[in-house]
């Protein structure tokens, strides 16, 4: 028990400089990954199927998809793996972060980039540099999935004046025979700029230990 | 009692019985009972002549002429008096912003506070008696009321519960602090100096508890007056002003209490727990009150489809209800009303039509406006009037420690809170917090209601409370704005709401859950989704009418969009005006995916147009559709049809290369006159719709023999153009078998056809007003 802690801890001290999370917060999430993964070293896509909340998650399949795409991995690779280990899984979470109060700008802006760039890659599903029109669509479809039976139309109408919106604030003089590809990130970009990413998309990582408050959950 | 000339009764209530009289006489302002009597009297009696003078019968021993014209001022006061009051509002707020440079360095609030001044200044100079117009009863039950509303139902929900704990520590731990330590150390201040005993002495501890408890709540009418002009971000502007919501609860029971207890003068522990009980009661019940109006306010809304014009009252009157109903058992009141404005929203706008919507806003707006102008001036003619007990030290002493207490407060509050936020609070937004701790008029009527036997030093209390205001509300509210400029706080971001926004909010929404949920701890995101769900599934179907219900919040959202891009477009005049925001010409057509290009072979094919006659084309087709729809159909009938019979094909192929040039052309109208998705800046756009009568769009039908280009407006792609290109080649190929017809060209006759004629349907619908047309509107409900 002993050796294997110690291990484990150089580990997590390793990534903690890799992924900025603090060693509790690390030992936490792999507790949770040994969970998810029923003692492995690496989980599956179906491992992650399995977790019951998610089943009301009308974009569940892009949020499993998001931890097995490589770009994610910061690593210019691109494409998708069957199965990931425990780094790449705390790189994915790393996303996630909140600024603290010793953030700099820069850092900030840093942080928002990224978390931009990740949500470009859960809408950019062919790796093509753009988000086109049928891959944005595809989005909005997925949204509102669960809603009920609404229909195609709405979507289709939605996505399509998201993306006019998109191409008449960055490009806003178009010649009628020119065609706009698609959303380029830094479109991205320019759109988003007023939801502030940097203070919205992120989650609490718990610094205590709770799993073992939560006795009778452990499938959860 | 003379006669004078024929008038009309003055304020008479039987008016049409003085059409008989043919004397006045000025009276003085007489009992109704009499007047009636003397009215009463009138059938019995001839109308008087002239020159009959009171000879009539010998029974009434004196017979009053009827009095024609008279004065009655009591009947009337009350009423003529707060009209008054409301008038001299309005007019110095409409005076204020005539001023051009006064309104950007001086905030609203401290003029009205002078313009108080000089009115209660000219009443006392006149003699009279300043009436009390700051009666406590008016205030909280009339004047207060309809500020609160206005910010409750306005209340931005997200960013208000994602700071609820914040707010709460702030708004509750808070006031407590403030309220102990300037009550305290005002004690301890008024205790020493044993030597020249001063009437000070006589304070005790229980009335200056009393009196910090009052003067420590920030007050949510000051903080709107100020805030409002300085347009700092979101996240600060919830925190200052939801705590002044919230701490109303705080100071409902702390006022309570040691109102209690300074009759008895002794505090034991049991009553301090008690307290505590009873601060959960007034703060909960405050709001349970207020949901249970707020739901029963939506339930009605949903069964107010045919009688629309009364749904405004529902809002109104259930939120006073509330109000009421918790003052009535001293809850808070405040509470109440933020709760049922924020409860009843979402569920009232899905169910009542626009124009309700637009009602409901305005008048909170109006009323809130003028409830805030009256206070003000009011707080201004109180200060004249009241009778004031001046100390230098235990004002000065209130003011440093309502300072003092502030600052640390805030300071030792955030530093408690930054461990548990994840976006922490800067120093700077610490600042700008402690420095917007405003009081207000909320704090001098709580002063007011204060009994003379019970506080001796009352007037004290009063003056002391007044300078804290004033230096709050001069001070620091003509500070804060430059002040805000210095640190460079971020400021509100002014962008609409877009498209992309929503759909990334909720995209993050869910994203943040699922995250949560891999994580395997049930944060907040958990149960904001849970409650969302909770609330499509049972509390929608109950409360909102019909299909609404079932309407998911990104579609209602994109509707409402489209409305108002409509409406705007309508509003923003006839084509004259040329937005002067981003125009853009980015059109459907550039972001759909290319179609093969059919056009391409035939075009290549035949002679280029000569540029002035492409030009004549553009300027032709940019000027009023109609008349380009006229024109091109003359073009047709006349040139294309009578061609044939004179001209060969060389001719004929020119023909065709200007149909499709033109064709082209049109194209791009159709792509600019998109409706539901193209932005409302593009000038060309602006001009094509409303330079022409949406009737225009109607496409007549066509016979056979005059050839019509349907121009289909409503759709992205025209299939048109493709179809046009089909019946150009054939046209060409069946020349021969044509020639006696002439060139013909049929109307595309394809499956979508119904589709084309719907289409100009729904054009006119998004682009007709919903102002003053059809009945339709009405029943349509408002979406939210």
């Amino acid at each position: 028990m002993g050796a294997s802690q110690t291990r484990s801890d150089h580990e997590h001290q390793h990534l903690t400089d890799k992924t900025g999370f603090s060693l509790e917060q690390i030992k936490n999430l792999h507790k949770r990954f040994q969970q998810l993964s029923g003692n492995e070293e690496t989980i599956s896509k179906e491992d992650l199927d399995r977790i019951p909340a998610l089943a009301n998650n009308p974009i569940k399949k892009q949020i499993i998809g998001a931890f097995f795409d490589k770009r994610n991995q910061h690593q210019d690779e691109v494409g998708s793996c069957d199965e990931i280990g425990f780094e790449q899984f705390l790189m994915v979470m790393s996303h996630f972060r909140p600024p603290t109060l010793k953030t700099t700008d820069e850092e900030k802006e840093a942080m928002r980039k990224e978390k931009l760039r990740f949500l470009f890659n859960m809408h950019d599903t062919d790796n093509d540099g753009t988000i086109t029109l049928e891959e944005y669509r595809k989005v909005v479809e997925e949204l509102l999935s669960k809603s009920g039976a609404i229909g195609q139309e709405a979507a289709k109408a939605i996505a399509d004046a998201a993306m006019l919106e998109v191409a008449s604030t960055n490009v806003p003089h178009m010649a009628p025979d020119d065609f706009y590809e698609g959303i380029t990130f830094e479109h991205f970009e320019q759109i988003l700029k007023g939801l502030e990413m940097e203070s919205r998309m992120h989650i609490r990582f718990l610094d205590v230990d709770t799993t073992t408050m939560r006795c009778g959950k452990s499938t959860s | 009692m003379t006669s004078v000339l024929s008038f009309f009764f003055f304020c008479s209530p039987m008016r049409h019985l003085s059409l008989l009289s043919y004397r006045c006489h000025y009276s003085r302002p007489s009992p109704s009972p009499s007047t009636l009597l003397l009215l009463l009297l009138l059938p019995s009696t001839k109308p008087p002549r002239k020159g009959v003078a009171g000879n009539g019968t010998g029974n009434v021993t004196h017979k009053k002429a009827f009095p024609v014209l008279s004065l009655d001022y009591h009947h009337i006061q009350t009423p003529f008096e707060i009209s008054l009051w409301v008038l001299l509002a309005s007019l110095m707020k409409l005076g204020f912003h005539l001023i051009p440079r006064l309104s950007g360095i001086v905030p609203e609030s401290c003029l009205l506070i002078v313009v108080g001044l000089m009115v209660g200044g000219l009443i006392k100079l006149a003699g009279e008696e300043v009436p009390p117009v700051l009666d406590s009863q008016f205030f909280f039950l009339c004047l207060l009321p309809p500020i609160i509303l206005d910010a409750g139902y306005f209340l931005p929900i997200r960013p208000f519960m994602e700071n609820l704990g914040t707010i709460l520590i702030f708004a509750v731990i808070g006031t407590l602090w403030n309220a102990f330590f300037i009550g305290g150390l005002l004690y301890a201040v008024c205790q020493i100096q044993p030597a020249n005993p001063s009437n000070l002495h006589q304070l005790e501890l229980l009335p200056c508890l009393l009196f910090g408890s009052i003067v420590s709540a920030v007050d949510p009418v000051a903080v709107l007056a100020v805030f409002e002009e300085i347009h700092i971000n979101e996240l600060l502007h919830i925190l200052v002003f939801g705590e002044s919501l919230l701490n109303d609860a705080v100071t409902v029971v702390l006022y309570h209490l040691f109102e209690e207890f300074s009759e008895v003068g002794t505090v034991t522990v049991l009553d301090c727990v008690l307290g505590i009980i009873s601060f959960l009661v007034v703060a909960c019940g405050g709001v349970l009150v207020g949901a249970i109006y707020g739901i029963l306010a939506a339930f009605t809304s949903r069964f107010t489809s045919h009688t629309r014009v009364i749904e405004p009252l529902f809002v109104f009157v259930y939120s006073y209800m509330a109000y009421l109903s918790a003052e009535m058992f001293h809850l808070s009141g405040i509470m109440a009303l933020i709760a049922c404005g924020a409860v009843m929203r979402p569920y009232v706008e899905a169910n009542i039509s626009h124009k309700s919507h637009t009602t409901i806003k305005y008048f909170l707006k109006m009323w809130s406006s003028v409830s805030e102008t009256l206070i003000f001036i009011f707080l201004g003619v109180a200060t004249v009037d009241g009778k004031h007990d001046w100390n230098w030290t235990f004002v000065t002493v209130t003011v440093i420690l309502c300072l003092v207490a502030r600052v640390i407060g805030v300071v030792g509050l955030t530093y408690m809170i930054n461990k548990f936020r994840i976006v922490k609070l800067t120093t700077k937004d610490q600042f700008i917090i402690a420095y917007g701790g405003l009081r207000g008029a909320i704090a001098f009527s709580l002063g007011f209601l204060l009994k003379k036997e019970l506080f001796p030093l009352r007037e004290m209390f009063l003056t002391a409370i007044i300078t804290v205001i004033f230096f709050t509300v001069f001070v620091q509210g003509m500070t804060i704005k430059p002040l805000v400029e210095l640190l460079a706080v971020k400021k509100k971001q002014e962008a609409k709401r877009s498209i992309n926004e929503e759909i990334h909010t909720q995209f993050l929404d869910h994203l943040l859950t699922g995250i949560e949920d891999i994580c395997g701890h049930y944060g907040h995101h958990h149960w904001k989704d849970k409650l969302n769900r909770f609330n499509k599934k049972y509390v929608k179907k109950c409360l909102i009418a019909g299909e609404r219900s079932k309407e998911p919040q990104l579609i209602a959202f994109y509707h409402k969009l489209e409305m108002k891009q409509a409406i705007e477009l309508v509003e923003s005049g006839g084509g004259v005006k040329m937005p002067s925001a981003m125009p853009s010409t980015v059109s459907m057509q550039n972001i759909q995916p290319k179609k093969p290009p059919l056009a391409k072979p035939v075009e290549r094919a035949l002679p280029q147009l000569p540029k002035g006659r492409e030009e004549e084309i553009r300027k032709i087709l940019r000027s009023n559709l109609q008349r380009t729809r006229q024109r091109l159909r003359s073009y047709n009938r006349h040139t294309l049809v009578a061609d044939p019979y004179e001209d060969g094909l060389g001719d004929l192929l020119i023909k065709k290369q200007k149909m499709i040039e033109l064709e082209k052309k049109i194209k791009d109208m159709n792509n600019y006159l998109t409706v539901p998705a193209a932005p409302p800046d593009s000038p060309t756009m602006c001009r094509a719709r409303l330079a022409s009568d949406p009737q225009a769009y109607h496409t007549k039908s066509v016979s056979d023999s005059v050839p019509a280009i349907q121009v289909d407006l409503a759709s992205p792609q025209s299939p048109d153009s493709v179809n046009m290109m089909d019946e150009f080649r054939r046209a060409g190929q069946q020349q021969q078998q044509q020639e006696d017809q002439g060139l013909t060209m049929r109307p595309p006759s394809r499956p979508g056809e119904a589709g084309g004629a719907r289409d100009p349907q729904k054009l006119t619908r998004c682009l007709s007003d919903p102002g003053p047309s059809a009945d339709e509107e009405e029943d349509e409900p408002f979406l939210p």
